[in-house]
C-alpha cells in the first residue's frame, strides 16, 4: 500500500543525505521525495511517498523519526489528504496535431508555458492519477521529456471543503 | 528537549579564544578526564591545546585501536568514551571502531580533523567526505563550519552519545575552525528540535504489561545490553524475583542478573544454552528488556517463541516490532520502568514451569571433557574464572573464544562482560581491555581472545606497555579461525579453505614489546601459567595452546529455529 510520509526536518545540510542513506540502508523503497522549505527559515519539509505493507512502512516512520535532525514525522494514511504532483512535460506538437493537443491541455487544465514550431511545453499539476492519465493522453504525440516534482500533500483542514482530489 | 548545561566560566564572555581552545574547555567541562586519538596535520591545533590541557591522553597504534579503547573505557565505566583522530586515513580507521560502538549502543564522541573550509570538496590532501563515510555508523554527525558553533555542537554530541539509546557522535572540524578566534562563551544553548527521549514508560502499557505477566503460567524475561546501559540490574533482580521469572540474557546482557541463581537461564541464541532456547519456545509469555530480537538470538524469525505474548521494553521505538511484533510495547528508559513494573506484579508459584526448566537445566548444561588431555579452551576460561573468583572485567575477540566465553566465565555484575556483539568485531578484545584497564585501575581486566583476533590489533599491546597497565591477555590458540574452521566442518564437509594462518610466538612476540609471555602447552600448566599471569605488574600475554578442532555447543544452524540445536547428543555424552 502506497502511504505519504510528511517529515518536517532541520535546515541543516547532509539531513537529505542521512535520510536518502537511511531508505538506501535499510532497504526501503522510495516512490518519490520532494523537499522543499516552510515558512519558517530553519526547517524543511520532506514528502515521501513509500510503498510497504504496514509493518515497513511503521519502520520507514520510526526510523525517520531516530534521525536526529528530523523533527516531526506523519503518516497520512487513514486520513483525508490533498495530494498534488507537478509536472513539465515537452510534447511534439506538428501543426496538423496542435488544436487537438491544445483541447486536451484544456480538458486537463494544464498551461502551455512555451511553445515552437514543432513541440508544446506543458505545466499541469493536480493528483498523481491526473498527472499519469495526462503522459499516457500525450504518447500518441510523441513525448520529449518529462519532469516531475513527485507528491506534496496536506491533511484537509475542513472536512467540508471539496475541491476534487 | 534542551536542559540548561553547565558552563565552567562565565566570566569569560568576552575573552577570544582559538577554536581548538573551545574544543578542550568544552572537552573539560562534559568532565572528560581521559581520551584516546592519533595525531595528523590537521589536528596540531588542537592538540597544541591538550599540551596543557589536564586530560590523561593515550595514543594508540593505529585509530581503530584508539576508538575501541574509547569504546572499552564508556563500557567499563559508563562514561563517554572520547576519541580524535585526523582527516582522511585517520578518520577512516576510526570506521571499524565507530560501527562496533553503534550496533551495541556504546556513548562515544568522536572528533576529526578536516582540511580547510575553502578546501573541502577539492580531493585537497587528506581529505575525505568523513560525514558522508560514517553517517550511517554513527547516532550523528556533523561538520562544524562557524567557530561560534563549536562549543555548542560539542555539547550536543555529549548529549546525544549519552541520552536515550546511546551512541558514537562524530564532529568534524576544520582546521581554520580549530585555528580561528571567537568569544569563548558562543552560544550556549543546545537546538536538538529533533531530538526527544522518552524516559518514562507509559502507565496503562506498564499496567497491561503488569497483568500479563501475572495471568502468565510460564513466562521467560529475556534481558539484553539496555538493562547494562541504564543501570537496571538491581531493579531487574527486585522485579524478577518479585514476580518469579526465569532470566535469560543476551550476550550484550550477561552480567545484569547473577548466573549462580536457580532462575538464570543463561545466555539464549545461537550458542546460548539449551534450557534458555526451550524455555523460550515453550513460554506464553516473553518479557524482553533492552533487547532487540537480533537474528543471533531469535534464529528463524518466523517460528521464534510461537507460543508467547511478547511485551517489549526499550528506550529505542524504532527496536520495537522491528524483528518480532510487540503485542504490548512499552517505550522508555529500563530502570524506570521495572521500577514501576514491579509495584504492580504479583508473586506466583509456577512450580511445573520451573520444574520443566530445572529438568533442562540438569540435562543440557555446558558441558565440555574435562577429563581430556589436551587444554580443552573452556578450561582455560573455567580456570580463569575460578583464579578471578568470577570478578574479572572480560573482554573478547571474536568467534569461538567469545562464546565459551560467555557460556563457561559466570558473570556476576554489569559493565563486567565486554564484548563486541552486534558487529562481532575480530581484535576488539586486547583495545577494549587497554581502554576497560584506565578506566578501572584497581580491577583485573582479561582479554580472553581468538589467536586471529588478537592478531588484527596486537599492535596496542605497545600502549598497553607505555602506559604500564597490567591487563591480562588469554589467547585460546587453536591454530584457526576457529568459528569458521567449526562452521565449514559442520555445513561444508570439513573443507577448510584458508581458515588458518601462520601464528607468530605470541610470548616473543609479547616480551620484544615489552610485556611478559608465557607459553602454555600441557594441561598440567594451566593453573600454574593463570597464576603468574594474575600475579604479573605489567600487561601479560598468555598463548594456550588449546585443542584446535574444539567445538561450540549447543549451534543453531543459520534458517533454523532456536530449539533445533546441534550437538545435544555431544552435551549428553560428555554428563
Ligand atoms: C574483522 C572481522 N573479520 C572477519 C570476521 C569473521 N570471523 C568471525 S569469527 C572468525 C574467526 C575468529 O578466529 P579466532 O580469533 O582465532 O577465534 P576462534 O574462533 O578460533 O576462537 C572470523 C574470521 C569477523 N568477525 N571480524
Ligand atoms: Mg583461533
Amino acid at each position: 500500500m502506497k502511504h505519504i510520509i510528511s517529515a518536517l526536518v532541520e535546515n541543516k545540510p547532509g539531513v537529505l543525505a542521512h535520510v536518502a542513506g537511511m531508505f538506501a540502508a535499510r532497504a526501503f523503497n522510495i516512490d518519490s521525495l520532494a523537499v522543499g522549505r516552510t515558512e519558517d527559515p530553519d526547517l524543511s519539509r520532506m514528502t515521501i511517498v513509500v510503498v510497504g505493507d504496514d509493518r515497513v512502512v511503521e519502520q520507514v516512520r520510526k526510523q525517520l523519526a531516530k534521525i536526529i535532525p528530523v523533527v516531526k514525522v506523519q503518516d497520512f494514511v487513514d486520513q483525508p489528504v490533498v495530494a498534488r504532483d507537478l509536472m513539465l512535460i515537452v510534447i511534439s506538437a506538428a501543426p496538423e496535431k496542435r488544436a487537438e493537443i491544445l483541447s486536451l491541455i484544456d480538458v486537463f487544465k494544464g498551461k502551455v508555458v512555451d511553445i515552437g514550431q514543432k513541440f508544446v511545453m506543458v505545466e499541469v499539476s493536480g493528483p498523481e492519477a491526473k498527472i499519469d492519465a495526462f503522459i499516457n493522453m500525450c504518447r500518441p504525440y510523441g513525448i520529449k521529456s518529462v519532469a516531475r516534482t513527485g507528491t506534496i500533500a496536506m491533511p484537509r483542514q475542513f472536512k467540508a471543503e471539496d475541491n476534487e482530489a | 528537549m534542551c536542559p540548561k548545561l553547565r558552563s565552567t566560566d562565565s566570566s569569560a564572555k568576552s575573552i577570544l579564544k582559538p577554536g581548538a581552545q573551545i574544543v578542550v574547555d568544552t572537552l573539560i567541562e562534559q568532565g572528560v578526564e581521559t581520551m584516546f586519538g592519533y595525531l595528523g596535520g590537521v589536528v596540531l591545533p588542537l592538540f597544541d591545546k591538550l599540551y596543557d590541557a589536564p586530560i590523561n591522553f593515550i595514543i594508540p597504534r593505529h585509530e581503530q585501536g584508539g576508538c575501541h579503547m574509547a569504546d572499552g573505557y564508556a563500557r567499563a565505566s559508563g562514561k563517554v568514551g572520547v576519541v580524535v583522530a585526523t582527516s582522511g586515513p585517520g578518520a577512516c580507521n576510526l570506521v571499524t571502531g565507530l560501527a562496533t560502538a553503534m550496533m551495541d549502543s556504546v556513548p562515544l564522541v568522536a572528533i576529526t580533523g578536516q582540511v580547510r573550509t575553502d578546501l573541502i570538496g577539492n580531493d585537497a590532501f587528506q581529505e575525505a567526505d568523513t560525514t558522508g563515510i560514517t553517517r550511517p555508523v554513527t547516532k550523528y554527525n556533523c561538520i562544524v563550519k562557524d567557530v561560534k558553533d563549536l562549543a555548542r555542537t560539542i555539547r550536543e554530541a555529549f548529549y546525544i552519545a549519552s541520552t536515550g539509546r546511546p551512541g558514537p557522535v562524530l564532529v568534524d572540524i576544520p582546521v581554520d575552525i580549530e585555528l580561528e578566534k571567537c568569544s569563548s562563551d558562543g552560544s550556549k544553548e543546545m537546538n536538538l528540535p529533533g531530538y526527544k527521549v522518552q524516559t518514562k514508560g507509559h502507565a496503562r502499557q506498564i499496567s497491561m504489561a503488569a497483568k500479563a505477566i501475572n495471568e502468565s503460567e510460564c513466562p521467560v524475561l529475556y534481558v539484553g545490553g539496555g538493562v547494562v546501559i541504564s543501570d537496571a540490574s538491581e531493579e531487574l533482580r527486585k522485579f524478577a524475583l518479585k514476580a518469579n521469572l526465569p532470566v535469560t540474557m543476551t550476550l550484550l546482557g550477561l552480567g545484569c542478573y547473577d548466573q549462580s541463581r536457580a532462575e538464570s537461564l543463561d545466555m539464549l541464541g545461537m550458542h546460548g544454552s539449551a534450557y534458555a532456547n526451550y524455555a523460550v519456545q515453550e513460554c506464553d509469555l516473553l518479557i524482553a528488556v533492552g533487547a532487540r530480537f537480533d537474528d543471533r538470538v531469535t534464529g528463524n524469525v518466523k517460528t521464534f517463541a510461537p507460543k508467547a505474548k511478547i511485551v517489549h521494553i526499550d528506550i529505542d521505538p524504532a527496536s520495537i516490532s522491528k524483528n518480532v511484533r510487540a503485542d504490548i510495547p512499552v517505550v522508555g528508559d529500563a530502570k524506570i520502568i521495572l521500577s514501576e513494573l514491579v509495584k504492580e506484579v504479583e508473586h506466583r508459584d509456577r512450580k511445573e514451569w520451573f520444574k520443566k526448566i530445572a529438568e533442562w537445566k540438569k540435562k543440557y548444561p555446558f558441558r565440555y571433557d574435562n577429563n581430556s588431555t589436551t587444554i580443552k579452551p573452556q578450561y582455560v576460561i573455567e580456570e580463569i574464572c575460578r583464579q578471578t573468583n568470577g570478578d574479572a572485567i572480560v573482554t573478547t575477540g571474536v568467534g569461538q573464544n567469545q562464546m565459551w566465553t560467555a557460556q563457561f566465565y559466570k558473570f556476576k555484575r554489569a559493565r563486567q562482560f565486554i564484548s563486541s556483539g552486534g558487529l562481532g568485531t575480530m581484535g576488539y578484545g586486547l583495545p577494549a581491555a587497554i581502554g576497560a584497564q584506565i578506566a578501572m585501575p584497581g580491577q583485573v581486566v582479561v582479554d580472553i581472545d581468538g589467536d586471529h583476533s588478537f592478531n588484527m590489533t596486537m599492535t596496542e599491546l605497545s600502549t598497553a606497555v607505555e602506559h604500564k597497565l597490567p591487563i591480562k591477555v588469554c589467547i585460546l590458540n587453536n591454530g584457526f579461525m576457529g568459528m569458521v574452521r567449526q562452521w565449514q566442518e559442520l555445513f561444508y564437509n570439513k573443507r577448510y579453505s584458508k581458515s588458518y594462518l601462520a601464528n607468530p610466538d605470541y610470548a616473543t612476540v609479547a616480551r620484544a614489546m615489552g610485556a611478559a609471555g608465557i607459553t602454555v602447552e600441557k594441561k598440567a600448566d594451566v593453573a600454574k601459567a593463570v597464576k603468574a599471569m594474575l600475579a604479573e605488574k605489567m600487561p601479560c600475554v598468555v598463548d594456550f595452546k588449546v585443542e584446535r578442532e574444539e567445538n561450540v555447543w549447543p549451534i543453531v544452524p543459520a534458517g533454523k529455529s532456536i530449539h533445533e540445536m546441534n550437538g545435544l547428543d555431544i552435551l549428553e555424552s560428555l554428563a
